[in-house]
């Protein structure tokens, strides 16, 4: 393994936006990723979630006394935005918004022909492409006709096609059924690890928050916790003010406290629930 | 007053006689009872939508009939004169917060009523007291209806349905796409719906969580028919069925499978947390539960 890198930095950022009053967007936000991390960005609606990814992937007017943006070890300016971008691929929320070829492969094409690679070459990187989110049977299709989950998947191979670093998901799986969640999730973990993809996602969901390495909560534009998955669900109740769903196991032994049931305080997973219990069965 | 709704023998075949003909309905046998909540559950394309859009004749029958309350919908049903059907059987869609169009969220919740035929004087009125039923305070009235967060205009939206004052509310995936805060106040507001208003509520959802805390019915369709129908507590036994169509079952139900898979024991497989804290005491050593816990 390579020695840790740190792909994404954020240093004391600010933003408001043109013509707001109020509270910034951001303010004084400080942040590191490591190539090879999962970070988790949680928060209730304008938090300022959304507006950090933006931020990151140079989509904001941002001036001198913003604070600076480092990605792949290059500061973001205006002259330096393209290269960055070319680093960053963000899979956004509504499925439907993002499609712009006739079929499945025109469109995992379309940022192919927009950075000019030779046909040849193409057709190599959306079939690769393709097999990597296990799509390649529709690559005829029509997009439209597909499901939500099978949608995201077109546009993440559209993403990788490019081979960036990172990929942002912004509320990639929020307007999903069930299935299409689980779905996308497991092709972004397994995409993660084949290709050594850093990834930044901003969820309300507690199943991709937990599948992060680390969570970082938002709140009014700053940053007010980060940490490991296990230790930011221990705050139980109060995930629901930071976007996100209380984990089954907090909201089991919340109802076992309320019958009377002394339980330790301390964070358990499902497993680690189910163990408890069960010993404590068996001495009965 | 009684609104049942009953199907019989009802199938619905889009584009019929067409090349592009194709069945999504078929053998569809249901009552929905007046003043009950039934839960709509399926995959996506399962017909879950295509039901639904029956229940106030906005789709009729290919054969077979609907039955709504003293309305009886036929494949020969003329569409004149359905408005009065309609106006007792509200629909929020999915996302219905793209339907938002007016300039002020009171002027929005007025149009349904003003477009039945209330004056704009007694429309307002109604719709300043929707706000209240959807929980939005009543200075949002004056705003413009975007410049509200997504779960507000969704309340927005539902408040326009409600200003109809119908006696059927059917809900298509209220939830989707807001956080779980947002998520919540959506459900709240529908139990509250149901239990002081007394709809009657039809809810199509894809939260098994939904189905257990709120439902005292649920159908799961699957396939364009209805593959079972009947109380959450007793659907949700067949957790080896439901799993295998993919759909799940409440957290809570998973969870106490484990738990007998260690030597627990159920009468019936719980539901809901609390169900389940319950149904674990007495299979707690008495060490472990505090004396005085108020029930």
């Amino acid at each position: 393994m390579t020695a840790l890198t740190k792909i994404i930095e954020v240093e004391h950022l600010n933003f408001r936006y043109p013509q707001t009053e109020g509270r910034p967007a951001l303010s004084d936000v400080n942040l590191a990723i490591e190539q090879g991390e999962w970070v988790a960005i949680i928060g209730h609606n304008g938090s300022g979630k959304s507006t950090l990814a933006k931020a990151i992937d140079g989509l904001l007017p941002l001036d001198k006394d913003s604070g600076t943006i480092r990605v792949a070890g290059i500061t973001l300016t205006e002259d330096h935005v393209w290269d960055i971008r070319s680093k960053i691929g963000m899979v956004f929320q509504n499925p439907d918004n993002q499609f712009v070829g006739a079929t499945v492969e025109d469109d995992v094409a379309f940022g192919l022909e927009n950075i000019g690679l030779p046909r040849a070459e193409m057709q190599v990187r959306v079939h690769k492409a393709l097999d990597r989110v296990r799509m390649t049977k529709f690559a005829q299709r029509e997009p439209a006709r597909l499901s939500g989950g099978q949608k995201q998947r077109v546009a993440i191979a559209g993403i990788i096609a490019l081979q960036p670093q990172i990929i942002i998901l912004d509320e990639s799986t929020s307007m999903l059924d069930p299935n299409g969640r689980i779905e996308v999730l497991q092709t972004v973990r397994q995409l993660k690890d084949q290709e050594n993809l850093t990834v930044l996602s901003i969820t309300h969901d507690i199943d991709e928050a937990a599948s992060a390495n680390r969570i970082i909560v938002l709140d009014d534009g700053e940053i007010k916790e980060s940490g490991r998955p296990a230790h930011i669900f221990q705050y139980g109740e109060r995930l629901i003010e930071m976007g996100l769903d209380v984990p089954y196991a907090q909201r089991l032994t919340a109802a076992l406290r309320r019958q009377g049931v002394t339980v330790p305080q301390q964070y358990f997973t499902e497993k680690e629930l189910v163990d408890w219990l069960w010993t404590l069965h068996s001495k009965m | 007053m009684v609104m049942d709704i009953t199907f019989q023998n009802v199938a619905y075949t889009y584009q019929a006689d067409t090349p592009f003909e194709s069945q999504a309905l078929h053998d569809i046998n249901l009552t929905i009872k007046s003043h009950s909540f039934t839960a709509i559950i399926g995959h996506t394309g399962s017909g879950k939508s295509t039901l639904v859009q029956h229940l106030n004749a906005l789709l009729k029958p290919t054969s077979g009939q609907v039955k709504i309350g003293q309305r009886v919908i036929t494949p020969e049903t003329s569409n004149k004169n359905l408005k009065p059907l309609r106006r007792k059987v509200g629909m929020v869609f999915q996302f219905p917060e793209n339907q938002l169009f007016e300039e002020t969220v009171v002027k929005d919740i007025a149009f349904g009523p003003m477009n039945f035929g209330v004056s704009a004087a007694d429309a307002q009125q109604t719709a300043l007291a929707m706000l209240d039923l959807v929980g939005l305070p009543q200075n949002l009235a004056q705003r413009s209806p975007f410049d509200l967060s997504g779960g507000q205009m969704r309340r927005v939206a539902i408040a326009g349905v409600l200003a109809m004052e119908p006696e059927v509310l059917i809900l298509d995936e209220p939830t989707a796409g807001l956080d779980p805060a947002g998520r919540r106040e959506i459900m709240g507001m529908v139990a509250k719906l149901h239990q002081q208003q007394h709809l009657t509520v039809v809810l199509i959802t894809h939260h098994m969580e939904d189905v257990a805390n709120y439902a005292d019915c649920v159908v799961v369709m699957e396939n364009g028919t209805i593959a079972k129908v009947g109380k959450p507590s007793v659907v949700f036994q067949d957790v080896a069925w439901l799993q295998k169509q993919q759909l799940g079952v409440p957290e809570t139900t998973a969870f106490a499978l484990r738990l007998q898979k260690h030597g627990f024991k159920f009468a019936q497989l719980p539901l809901t947390e609390t169900e389940l804290a319950q149904a674990l005491l007495p299979q707690l050593p008495q060490g472990m539960v505090a004396r005085t816990h108020d029930e």
